[in-house]
């Protein structure tokens, strides 16, 4: 931890600056009959060395906002609205330079798929090595030990060994843990994480989420997981934000949200994930598919599979607005639904 | 319980507007028009096209009438507007009329080519093991020859003619067909839907007709169509060497040919049959592009 | 929008039954399969044990979940099954008769008492197909008039809950992930199976719409008397469906028990870490050790004897030495069987269970 640029340290001087602030942000892609809006209006705020997770189904707009805090939606053609902040520093005014030394640098990013970050035809070894000497200026012998240190991070077993190996030489564990490695080498300020263990099987999801969190935790490091699944947030995550149809419809305490949550969407998703224990009864079903983001109602977007719905939640979309300290959530009749949950 | 469960993917339907159903070709089609590059290149395809089948009625003068007054005569003359060939007869008219021959020797190998390379191809991935086998591994043979090479062998071996070199000109596109319609449908039948087919007892001549064959027809056809391309300038090539038609039939190649002795009295006019070969080679990429582009599924 | 299976007109008969409610619907015995890779240009070739003697029966009404992590070999087993990958050993016995060996394989009529529903992909549904000519097609295929069969194929969308008014000349890529899955198992369901294999059925869906289909499959279980073969990695889907577990590791089943008593009391380790290593939907409940380290090991090089045993945290010589058998646990026949020397008896491992000498006598 001994080479920061000014900017950054400055910001963790201060305490409680957030390490990421977004405000505003909008991203809409080019489809066959105009502009998609994917996100509307995500507003998000996490404190440094906390663990955010963005919990939301196919088409909720949780990748696209992951993407967007390193800038990487510019190169995709979408358009982006709004503000994002990493450490005080707004990503959207960056230069294509300055991006590409921010990620990797003071931003780690992990992919769902290594193989799609990982290049096949270089010695693991030798690209994390690569990614320490051009961030850090330092010689090749000094990034190859970092290298070494980082793999007895990860606890991949033989490092030595494996520093020599190519991608697709290493199991799908191994890959991922070498990916953490990578995104960890430049010891970052924010760990961005996609999905990162969908693809794994189980005995080997719950090693590397339990990994990543032991690392967030030792180094300080903040982290915004992007998931589908309810139990891989409950294990890692400090807050949660809901994400729905391109907003965050429920943000607060991971515990808040997921033992006690407020929006009949997020209600219904606690209740329909199945449990063994529900055997012989019927699921708490939410009707409908994940929303088609181009073709939205007026109103709420939930309001089509909501269980809860009145007349005008057809006709306003509903704000954020707390319902209890850090804990805030957008229905118009949150308040008023019944405390307990339906099952 | 029993039958409610009707209600459960309707809900949303209810408030969301339909979206409009349209047949896959009617979607692709749209999707081409979509592409101005595309619908250009198809555009100047057409007019060649529509000229070369009404050559009689749209040629300005005979393309077989010389007049030694009018050799090698420069673009803009008034009886002959994009100047006369060697023997003084009008350009323009060999240009229409060459299309005919010209067009009809890039097209036919090709369909040949779709037809029996696609039909050898859809048995071998659709049969699989040995005949699969015994199939790819004789059209590899033929992979063995840079293909105008192959051309050049066998229409010479039988000698120049049209017919003779329709048919050297198929033999080189029924191995890369072949060999692309083998993939699709290798690819095809390992889908699902296939399998699911299979399952269900239905007869491997059932199958292919109803589940396979309007899969990979699409991909094979544009890729057949791509081959024109190179159809267009191998057929040039073999009018060029004098392994096509006998002059005086009007020919791109066979005109390029004559006129290249003239090409410094007459650079532009011996320029003209090239920039047609030229024109319609990259006209036929463009559109079986834009095809393939118009093709790929997607929401 | 009342839809029952009992008063729709189906255009086929149901295949009948031959050996009684005490027969087993599906006899799957010493089932074997090896992929063979070759290894680039001068390398040798590898075989993969993808399946290597795998045993299991389903019973009439019974739903059999088989769980295991990939490469574990379910999914072979479920394509060995249903006879789209040829055996290399191996019989299926259906309802008491032969279905398929390696030599012989039934056709006609009785081939469609098994049917398989795939895990939902854009390639799962002909995309050139209409709704109604994708569930027409089997029920055609058996000889039903087109005209009857594309009714019939109507009165299945609105059984799968896709009202066939509007859903009926759609194409597969204007639905949504959850109602292509409804279309898989209508299709499935078209020509009267009386076994449906269902491989990762609800894997692909968002956990929404999981629970609709899940709900959609219990119910058409119950309306048709379907029995089912669920291989699913959830472990929470397949406790929630299943009567009977199947635990597969590396192509072998290491157990197999009634799902309640699978799920109380798990006799393999593997089983006991695979349980572990799910996560907790509680936050203030999370797991606090990985239950077990590293990778599962490449199939093509499995470890001698037990193949856990690298991985296993109460492995010892006896397991390296040879394979442990399938073996039952209990003397009461509940049918609970696990492979692991440290679960039976006078194996030599130092935690197998001492037993008294009578019931030793008289198991040998």
């Amino acid at each position: 931890m001994n080479i920061h640029d000014p900017l950054s340290a400055s910001a963790r001087a201060g305490a409680s600056a957030p390490i990421l602030d977004i405000s505003g942000l909008a991203v809409a892609y080019r489809g066959g009959a105009g502009w998609t809006q994917v996100v509307r209006g995500v507003e998000l705020s996490l404190d440094p060395g906390r663990c955010l997770v963005l919990l939301g189904e196919s088409g909720s707009g949780k990748s696209v906002t992951l993407r967007a805090i390193v800038g990487l939606l510019r190169e995709e053609g979408a358009k982006v609205e709004g503000r994002v902040r990493v450490g005080g520093q707004d990503v959207t005014s960056l230069t294509s330079a300055e991006l590409l030394r921010m990620r990797g640098g003071r931003v780690g990013f992990i992919f769902q798929e290594p193989m799609t970050a990982l290049d096949p035809v270089f010695r693991i070894g030798h690209q994390i090595a690569e990614t320490i000497v051009q961030h850090r200026g330092v010689s090749w012998r000094e990034a190859m030990a970092k290298a070494r240190e980082l793999f007895d991070l990860v606890q991949i077993p033989s490092a030595e060994r494996r520093l020599q190996a190519y991608p697709n030489e290493l199991s799908g564990g191994l890959r991922q843990r070498a990916m953490i490695a990578m995104a960890m080498s430049c010891e970052p300020e924010l760990l961005l994480a996609d999905e990162p263990t969908t693809a794994l099987d189980a005995t080997v999801q719950i090693q590397v989420l339990l990994l990543l969190r032991e690392i967030q935790k030792e180094r300080g490091t903040a982290m915004v997981f992007v998931t589908h699944d309810l139990g891989v947030a409950a294990e890692i995550a400090d807050e949660v934000a809901v994400m729905y149809a391109g907003r965050i419809v429920e943000h607060g305490d991971a515990g808040q949200v997921l033992l006690n949550p407020a929006h009949p969407y997020t209600r219904a998703l606690t209740n329909c994930v199945v449990q063994g224990s529900y055997r012989d009864r019927r699921l708490g079903e939410l009707t409908g598919s994940p929303p088609d983001v181009s073709r939205l109602p007026p109103g709420c977007s939930f309001a089509p599979r909501c269980i809860s719905r009145a007349d005008d939640c057809l006709r306003t979309e509903p704000a954020r607005r707390d319902m209890a300290p850090g804990h805030d959530v957008a229905c118009l009749h949150a308040g008023s639904l019944s405390a307990s949950r339906p099952d | 319980m029993h039958g409610t469960f009707g209600e459960t993917a309707d809900a949303e339907t209810a408030i969301i507007p339909e979206m409009k159903h349209h047949s896959y070709s009617r979607v692709v089609l749209g999707r081409f028009m979509r592409q101005p590059v595309a619908m250009t290149a198809a555009g100047i395809l057409l007019v060649i096209i529509l000229a070369a089948i009404f050559a009689n009625y749209v040629a300005p003068a005979d393309p077989f009438q010389t007049r030694v007054a009018r050799r090698l005569a420069e673009i803009g003359t008034p009886d002959r507007w994009l100047g006369g060939d060697e023997l003084g007869r009008d350009l323009l008219s060999r240009l229409i009329y060459g299309g005919r021959i010209s067009l009809s020797m890039a097209v036919l190998p090709v369909a040949v080519g779709l037809f029996v390379g696609g039909l050898l191809g859809i048995l071998a991935g659709y049969a699989g093991g040995r005949t699969n086998m015994a199939i790819m591994r004789a059209m590899d043979v033929f992979y063995a020859f840079p293909s105008i090479l192959l051309a050049v062998a066998i229409a010479g071996a039988l000698g120049p003619g049209l017919m003779n070199a329709v048919l050297a000109l198929s033999m080189v596109f029924i191995p890369p067909i072949a060999r692309m319609a083998e993939s699709v449908t290798t690819q095809v039948r390992s889908y699902e839907f296939v399998i699911a087919a299979r399952l269900s007892g239905a007869s491997t001549a059932r199958i292919m007709r109803e589940h396979v064959l309007s899969n990979v027809a699409g991909p094979i056809l544009v890729f057949a169509s791509s081959q024109v391309s190179v159809s267009i300038i191998a057929a040039s090539g073999l009018s060029f060497l004098g392994l096509g038609v006998a002059p005086p039939n009007p020919d791109w190649g066979l005109m390029l040919s004559a006129l290249r002795q003239s090409i410094y009295v007459n650079p532009w006019v011996a320029a003209l049959p090239g920039a047609m070969i030229f024109i319609c080679s990259v006209c036929f990429n463009l559109v079986s592009d834009g095809v393939r582009r118009a093709m790929e599924v997607r929401r | 929008m009342t839809v029952d299976f009992s008063r729709m007109q189906a255009p086929l008969p149901l295949i009948e039954d031959h050996g009684g409610p005490q027969q087993p619907l599906l006899i799957a015995s010493g089932l074997r399969k090896e992929f063979r890779l070759s290894d680039g240009l001068f390398g040798g070739r590898t075989v993969v044990h993808a399946v290597d003697d795998l045993s299991l029966t389903v019973g009439k009404g019974e739903t059999v979940g088989i769980v295991g992590e990939s490469g574990c070999g379910k999914s072979t087993a479920a394509r060995l099954i249903a006879g789209i990958t040829p055996a290399d050993d191996g019989e299926i016995i259906f309802d008491g008769e032969s279905f398929w060996t390696p030599r012989a394989r039934i056709d006609g009529e009785r081939r469609r008492a098994i049917q398989m529903v795939f895990q939902d992909s854009a390639s799962s549904l002909n995309p050139r197909m209409t709704l109604t000519e994708t569930l027409a097609f089997g029920p055609r295929a058996h000889g039903v008039s087109t005209e009857k069969a594309r009714a019939y194929a109507r009165d299945l969308l609105g059984a799968v809950g896709l009202p066939p008014a509007r859903f009926a000349e759609r194409y597969p890529i204007q639905l949504s992930g959850g109602q292509r899955q409804r279309v898989n198992i209508a299709r499935a369901l078209a020509i009267r199976p009386r076994l449906l294999i269902l491989d990762e059925p609800v894997s692909a869906l968002d956990k929404s719409v999981e629970a609709q289909v899940l709900n959609l499959l219990v119910d058409l279980r119950d309306q048709l008397g379907l029995s089912y073969l669920f291989i699913s990695h959830d472990l929470n889907v397949v406790r929630y469906i299943a009567d009977r577990v199947v635990v597969m590791y590396l192509g072998q089943i290491v157990e197999e028990a009634s799902s309640a008593d699978i799920f109380a009391a798990p006799r393999h380790p593997y089983t006991r870490a695979l349980f572990a290593s799910k996560p907790s939907p509680d936050p203030r409940k999370r797991v606090s050790a990985p239950p077990l380290t590293g990778d599962p090991p490449d199939p093509v090089n499995p470890p001698s004897g037990c193949r856990f045993r690298t991985r296993c945290p109460i492995a010892e010589s006896v397991c390296a030495a040879s394979r442990p058998p399938l073996a039952a646990m209990d003397v009461g026949g509940t049918g609970h069987r696990a492979a692991c020397w440290a679960a039976l008896p006078g194996s030599g491992h130092s935690l197998s269970p001492r037993v008294p000498a009578s019931v030793l006598g008289s198991v040998q």
